[in-house]
């Protein structure tokens, strides 16, 4: 299949970019969008051009490396897909294809694809964890667990931190990141000592990374290539009031 | 008072004066469109109804600053968050796809300013009455009439219909929001507040815009 693709180019973090076009001539149904990539990039790379720089790793949709913007949708058209996972066979020969990166404040480009995601492991070092002192571990069957919290729990760690929510938000808002975060540690025992200064931290160091606030429209949930639901948002708003109101915390 | 200081400040805090102040907003204009239905109940009814909301002046006056203060604090966070999500994205996308939201979510900060453009507007005419003549020589109870007069201009019902269309949009994506935000969740109520909003929203504006209506099909004359 022939394709027309529009690519965000970008030298450096400080560098003017632009929207750069490219034909590929010849893109099989059965490539990933990365494979597809890799062979423009093939092409550039013979013609003496700079290759299109993006993020990858793990190519099996479970790292949340490939950032990209595909036609106005995180990780493009398919539901509960990463760009790496997604296949050539989604687009129709002759089809005009935009890529961009993420497009966050909070997010800067470093090239081309490539932004710096720094912002959300310090929303991590913030609170998203437990902190287990050494001892010897206790008989994991000591601890009950509800059915449904461990799978609730469960469902909100599936997050792979790609940044997805932050790219479909209208206000770049990372709550869906956030919530999830927060809410599989609070749904488990584990996560309850720390729970109130957890919420608290990683909220603050949220809004201080510079990520905008959720107005209700759930594009996140629908873009997350892990179909984490904006039902964690409520369960942080939930978390985040109690913990201001109601705790003993400054 | 720090941590007040700080959840005011914060992204969530901000969302809950929004929540909380619109919450409020739309619990007087439940009222406000319950005293105005009263115009189909006669000419006197809707005076004894003005007549009576003036007997209390200190009751009055607490609901009129309350009402002032929810408004500003609704509007300057909406503000500040605008600012501060617009800041967010300082460069938009070339080409974006919505897949969920809404037109009422994504007209919120329009059809906001048109409502404040709007109730500046009806505070003139129907409150302190300096755009129409023939309304400042009534009495103050003679508000049945005053609606009549009001409305008998296809351009005033108009921009009444046109703003509570977007009042009905608002209020569509609004109280749905409301939930979500003071984190009100739970699998078993969530399809019923997701319906909350546009049901609400809609039968609102119905109910307002059942007056001028009237008025202009001669369902209620003088
Ligand atoms: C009749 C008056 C009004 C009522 C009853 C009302 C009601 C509401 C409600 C219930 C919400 C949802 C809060 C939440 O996110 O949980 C809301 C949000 C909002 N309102 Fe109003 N409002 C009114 C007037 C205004 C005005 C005059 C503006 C103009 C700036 C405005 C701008 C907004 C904005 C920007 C939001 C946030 C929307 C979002 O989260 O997507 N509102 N309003
Ligand atoms: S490269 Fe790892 S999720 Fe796509």
């Amino acid at each position: 299949m022939k394709l027309k693709l529009h690519v965000w180019r970008q030298k450096s973090p400080k560098a003017q970019g632009k929207m750069t076009s490219y034909d590929v001539k010849q893109a099989s149904p059965d490539m990933s969008f990365l494979e597809m990539l890799d062979v423009l990039n093939e092409d550039l790379a013979q013609k003496g051009e700079d290759p299109i720089a993006f993020d990858h790793d793990c190519r099996e949709g479970i790292c949340g490396s490939c950032s990209m913007v595909i036609n106005g949708q995180p990780h493009g058209p398919e539901q509960g897909t990463t760009a790496c996972q997604l296949h050539m066979r989604k687009f129709k020969d002759g089809d005009d294809i935009f890529i961009e990166p993420w497009r966050a404040k909070a997010f800067p480009v470093l090239k081309d694809l490539i932004v710096d995601r720094g912002a959300f492991d310090r929303i991590i070092q913030a609170g998203g964890f437990v902190s287990v002192n050494t001892g010897g571990a206790q008989d994991a069957n000591c601890i009950p667990i509800p059915k449904h919290n461990a799978d609730l729990a469960m469902d909100a760690a599936a997050c792979i931190g790609c940044g997805a929510c932050v790219a479909a938000c209208k206000n770049s808002s990372a709550m869906l990141f956030v919530s999830a975060k927060v809410s599989h540690l609070a749904l488990l025992p584990q996560g309850q000592p720390e729970k109130t200064r957890r919420v608290l931290n990683m909220v603050n160091q949220m809004d201080k990374e510079g990520f905008g606030n959720c107005t209700n429209q759930y594009e996140c949930e629908a873009a997350c290539p892990k179909e984490i639901s904006a039902n964690f948002i409520a369960k942080m708003n939930r978390e985040y009031l109690g913990a201001s109101f109601f705790s003993q915390e400054e | 008072m720090s941590w007040f200081k700080r959840t005011l400040n914060s992204s969530i805090g901000g969302k809950l004066i929004v929540a909380v102040t619109g919450l409020g907003l739309v619990g007087f204009i439940i009222a406000h469109l319950s005293g105005n239905l009263l115009i189909f109940v006669g000419r006197e009814a809707l005076a004894e109804y003005a007549e009576g909301l003036r007997k209390f002046p200190a009751i009055l006056w607490a609901l009129r600053i309350g009402l002032v203060g929810m408004a500003v604090a609704h509007i300057g966070f909406t503000i500040k968050l605008n600012l501060a999500n617009k800041a967010a994205r300082p460069v938009g996308y070339a080409k974006k796809t919505y897949r969920r939201a809404t037109l009422a979510s994504r007209t919120m900060v329009l059809s906001g300013l048109t409502l404040l453009a709007y109730i500046v507007y009806h505070l003139l005419h129907f409150t302190w009455r300096t755009t129409d003549a023939e309304i400042a020589a009534l009495g103050p109870y003679e508000v049945y009439d005053m609606l009549i007069i009001g409305f008998s201009s296809p351009a005033i019902s108009a921009f009444y219909i046109i703003a509570t269309v977007l009042l009905g949009m608002h209020l569509s994506h609004g109280i749905s929001s409301v939930f979500q935000t003071l984190g009100i969740n739970n699998p078993k109520y969530n399809k019923l507040f997701r319906c909350l909003g546009p049901a609400l929203g809609t039968v609102l504006a119905l109910g307002f815009i059942t007056i001028p209506v009237a008025v202009m099909t001669g369902f209620v004359t003088r």
